[in-house]
């Protein structure tokens, strides 16, 4: 079902703008030479301020390798762009002055900067917010949120190694043992996994905690323990994200904290609950019991923190020597690859904006990806987007794990098995000796010694034939085309028979069992052959 | 005379052959003991053939030289012009062969049998028949209905098999094709050839077997005319299992244990096929046999949607920027012969650093293990190429998943449709990897009739043309 399209501009090539960040500390860049590239095979052209792309390592001369155009100033790019994309949400004054039919993509938070919105929208600016793709799996691609979220937890390990005093891995030296360090990071999203991702692979033993019990398989992945709270609440919310949890379960959760603070040496707290402050997990009496030279990386600062004691954008050491780390800007502090990610969502989106790789701006409001993106278009405000269609992917129908069994329950299931396959194989055995017996009874005992090897034929063909692996079942078939072919047996022990026809028919046969064997263990041959190792 | 084997001896090198067999099937656990197990076969081979062309009884040996020689010298050429992709047909022919071998063995048998009844007091019996004249009444009743019944086996299983032949091969169409009345008349012909073998138990003469021949070779002819192209790798696994117990038949007839034990062997084998292949298609052994796919009643739920066509340059777009990718390769693959360029395609993204590995579904191709065998010939690894169970987890991490002519075997509507032909059939699940490239010839539906709904979900391209045009097409754009 496709409704008609809007287009939005009819020009043959969307110039692309991208101005330096004016925000202080703001390194990154919405443009890399390679995704400049890869927006001109969709048919666009772009521009760029120069010096823009400095801080993150690219220098003008590289843009201009891949066909960017430079401008020595932002006006002259602004007034001229069809499309405006940038890392930070427009300053007032810039949303002001977007142009009516004028695209802008950039992080925005809609739901925080109310002003700004209506500032770009009375401008008759059309608006994306890289903030606001919906967690779907076909957007995932230009999930700009988690790309972000993937460095900082990166940063974050590694800011904490900077400020920590020791190894993170444990090493037997002749100079004495060192102890591994020993890793606690809360709250298993992006950030989460990938501090600890970073932090495993740096050697450091990695706990992590999250209420989401859905996680623990993914923390697990990644090589980190799951601590389980023994208490039956799933905090899972919308969209993958977590909700509040209950006060009981919050005490629980503080109670076994307190108990990991004097043996941690690195926490990393990433806990974000959509639409309020940061929850407080970290107290000052657990940083009060943490060894000195201890440090804490708090990922949710610009959210008020999740330690008491977090500084905004600082970093601060307690009076019993704990650092504690409130940055705010951990993708920032890794420019480069900042901006590769954050580019190649940016690419992600217009090429789904350019579905004809014309350089045509085409806005499908029925796509839920475009649809939740999109927050001013036409000069009317389109945030909140309407739920989506398709459901988020991180949030399954609640999937309740089946009660673990005690072990008396599994041994006695196993048990009831065990009976029931024996009672199987014991019908079988049955039924298979009456046959027998009946066939014994009847037949002479000429043929029965013959049966014997029949059936233990069949017997060992059974157990050999199960191991064959599935890759060489047409060499198999082959090859036991050549082995019947041993039919030829039979002709040889009549041919030599004074019959002429029993002579004729015995000679057909040698004959086409001898194809058998030779065409059939040749070409299993060559098959075999033809197999090899990389 | 010339040398002779005592009986003892003779015994004992069928013995070595037997457990030579064992091992030579036993090697194909893996793909390196295999290479040295195949020779276990060939010696097996020898030694019985030449053990039994020693013993007593054989004659006309100038004769018996010049059919194996000829023979060999076919064999010899057929296993080195047949293509790979030609395997199918191979096998199929190989097994009428078999068949056809044991119903003259058996035809023998019988007048080997008749001349005994007249044969004069005193004259010499040679070899066989020198046997079967020291037979007791029971023992001789016991022998024919064990000629009977090889004869019964061996008739269907070659009838059987040029048919089977006949449809690999495209010299008969692939559908389904039965007589008006189905099934009835194979009833018929298995009642009447019930009849004939009580008729040929109280003596009525040989006509009777000869009968049994033709009306069986008339039922396993129309068995496999009603069974469609791509349940072929059941009908090869189960004719190669018949032509194992047509041998072991044999083998009671001549009361030859190597004869018993190879048959049983390959007949174990066959039906285990059989079974693995029916159960990848989550099928009855008995559904397959009788044909087509049974109507659950409710109407299948319709695909909706449109399908999203890709070209060749948005292909190598997806496969720059993909990291892990997985190759479905199907029957499509092999008929378009495109296992050469799918090979170096591997070659060139594992080149760039990529992890590529190939998923292989039980029964794509139209014979079992067809698929790897395409895929070695073309020089691919083997230690990439993954059966389903070990691959179809990892379909989730995967960058791009390329499917290569096959349709049913990733049709997602197995598990998210009951009402589906397929319902319930173990499918790989492609669709969960981040892209899915589709590979076709056109927008028609599988050997099945049903349409795939994996064609029409958001995560999929079509990649419209013949595979390997397509595949050298992409090649062309990846440096």
């Amino acid at each position: 079902m496709r409704v008609p399209l809007i287009a939005v501009r009819q020009v043959d090539m969307a110039k692309i703008f991208v101005a330096k960040e004016t925000d202080p500390g703001e390194a990154r860049v919405a443009l890399t030479p390679d995704s400049a590239l890869r927006l001109r095979k969709l048919g666009h052209s772009c521009l760029i301020e120069s010096g823009a792309g400095e801080a993150a390592g690219f220098d003008d001369e590289s843009y201009c390798r891949s066909g960017v155009r430079i401008l020595p100033d932002a006006e002259a790019g602004r007034s001229e762009a069809d499309v405006i994309i940038q890392v930070r949400p427009p300053s007032l004054p810039a949303a002001e002055s977007l142009r009516s039919g004028q695209t802008l993509i950039s992080f925005f938070w809609p739901a925080q900067s109310r002003e700004l919105l209506s500032a770009a929208n009375r401008a008759g600016a059309t608006v994306f917010a890289m903030d606001m793709v919906p967690r779907i799996s076909r957007a995932q691609k230009m999930d700009a949120l988690s790309s972000m979220a993937n460095i900082a937890g990166y940063r974050a390990v590694l800011e904490a190694g900077n400020s920590f005093g020791r190894f993170f891995t444990g090493q037997v030296t002749a100079a004495g043992k060192i102890p591994p360090a020993k890793l606690l990071v809360i709250g298993a999203g992006v950030a989460g996994l990938s501090a600890i991702g970073a932090a495993v692979s740096l050697g450091a033993i990695v706990r992590a905690f999250d209420v989401r019990p859905e996680v623990a398989e993914q923390i697990e992945s990644m090589g980190a323990e799951f601590l389980l709270l023994d208490f039956d609440e799933d905090a899972s919310g919308d969209g993958g994200y977590a909700k509040p949890s209950s006060p009981e379960f919050r005490d629980k959760q503080l109670e076994l904290f307190h108990t990991l603070a004097p043996e941690i040496d690195i926490v990393i707290t990433t806990a974000l609950i959509p639409g309020i402050d940061a929850p407080k997990l970290w107290l000052e009496d657990m940083v009060r019991v943490m060894k000195p030279g201890s440090v804490i990386v708090d990922l949710a600062a610009e959210r008020g923190g999740n330690c008491e004691l977090t500084v905004v954008d600082e970093k601060i050491r307690t009076g019993n020597g704990v650092t504690i780390i409130g940055y705010t800007d951990f993708p920032s502090r890794m420019p480069e690859q900042a901006s590769l990610l954050y580019s190649t969502n940016i690419f992600h989106l217009l090429s789904d904006l350019t579905p004809a790789r014309d350089g045509n701006l085409v806005v499908d409001p029925q796509d839920d990806v475009i649809r939740g993106t999109l927050v001013a278009h036409k000069g009317e405000v389109t945030y909140p987007p309407p739920p989506p269609k398709t459901p988020a992917v991180t949030a399954p129908a609640k999937r309740r794990q089946a009660k673990p069994l005690s072990p008396e329950e599994k041994q006695a299931a196993e048990l009831a098995e065990y009976h029931a396959r024996t009672r199987k194989q014991a019908a079988i055995l049955v039924a298979g000796a009456s046959v027998t017996i009946m066939l014994g009874i009847f037949a002479p005992a000429s043929f029965m010694q013959h049966f014997i090897v029949f059936v233990l034929g069949c017997f060992v063909g059974f157990q050999v034939i199960w191991n064959v692996t599935h890759a060489l079942h047409t060499p198999l078939m082959s090859v036991t085309n050549a082995i019947s072919g041993i039919i030829i047996v039979g002709a040889l022990l009549q041919i030599g028979s004074g019959n002429i026809i029993v002579l004729t028919l015995a000679a057909v046969s040698v004959l086409i069992a001898s194809i058998n064997i030779v065409g059939g263990f040749l070409v299993t041959h060559r098959m075999l052959a033809m197999f090899r190792r990389s | 005379m010339h040398f002779q084997l005592a009986d003892g001896l003779l015994l004992s090198v069928y013995v070595t052959a037997s457990v030579l067999f064992i091992l030579s099937l036993g090697g194909l656990a893996n793909q390196e003991t295999a290479k040295r197990a195949i020779w276990y076969g060939m010696v097996g081979m020898a030694l019985a053939v030449a053990a039994t062309i020693l013993a007593p009884g054989v004659g006309h040996f100038a004769l018996l030289g010049a059919t194996m020689l000829v023979g060999a010298v076919i064999g010899l050429v057929v296993a080195r012009r047949v293509q790979m992709t030609g395997m199918p047909q191979l096998v199929a022919a190989l097994h009428s062969f078999v068949g056809l071998a044991a119903v003259f063995i058996g035809l023998n048998a019988e007048l080997e049998l008749a001349s005994i009844g007249s044969a004069v007091e005193g004259t010499e019996l040679a070899g066989f028949a020198a046997k079967l004249a020291s037979k007791t009444a029971a023992e001789i009743l016991v022998l024919k209905i064990e000629v009977v019944l090889g004869i019964f086996i061996g008739a269907v299983t070659f009838t059987g098999s040029i048919v089977a032949f006949g449809k690999l091969a495209g010299w008969i169409d692939g559908k389904p094709r039965k007589l008006p009345g189905g099934h009835l008349w194979n009833a018929a012909g298995v009642i009447a050839c019930v009849v004939l073998s009580g008729m040929y138990m109280a003596d009525a003469g040989f006509w009777t077997i000869v009968a049994v021949a033709l009306i069986a070779g008339g039922i396993g002819w129309h068995l496999i005319m009603g069974i469609g192209g791509a349940d072929m790798p059941v009908v090869v696994s189960m004719l190669n299992s018949y032509s194992g117990w047509a041998a072991a038949a044999i083998g009671f007839t001549l009361e030859n244990d190597l004869l018993i034990v190879t048959g049983s062997l390959v007949g174990s084998s066959g039906a285990i096929l059989s079974y693995i292949m029916c159960k990848a298609m989550n099928r009855h052994f008995v559904s397959v046999i009788l044909g087509g796919f049974g109507g659950t009643g409710e109407p299948a739920a319709a695909a909706s949607g449109e399908q999203t066509a890709i070209d060749a340059d948005g292909v190598a777009w997806a496969l720059t920027d993909a990291e892990s990718v997985i190759i479905i390769p199907g029957y499509g693959m092999a008929v378009a012969q495109a296992q050469g360029a799918v090979s170096e395609l591997v070659q060139r993204l594992r080149g760039k650093g990529k992890t590529v590995r190939f998923a292989i579904h039980p029964v794509a191709g139209r014979l079992p293990g067809h698929m790897n065998v395409l895929l070695a010939e073309a020089k691919v690894p083997y230690d990439i190429v993954l059966e389903m169970d070990e691959i179809n987890e990892d379909f989730a991490d995967t960058d791009v998943a390329i499917v290569i002519g096959s349709n049913d075997i990733v049709n997602p509507a197995a598990q998210e449709d009951p009402n589906s032909p397929i319902a319930g059939m173990p499918v790989l699940e492609v669709w969960k990897a981040r892209q899915v490239i589709v590979s076709k010839r056109g927008q028609g539906t599988g050997y099945s009739g049903i349409e795939n709904t994996l064609f029409y979900r958001e995560n999929t391209r079509m990649f419209f043309g013949d595979a390997k045009d397509s595949l050298h097409q992409l090649l062309s754009l990846l440096d």
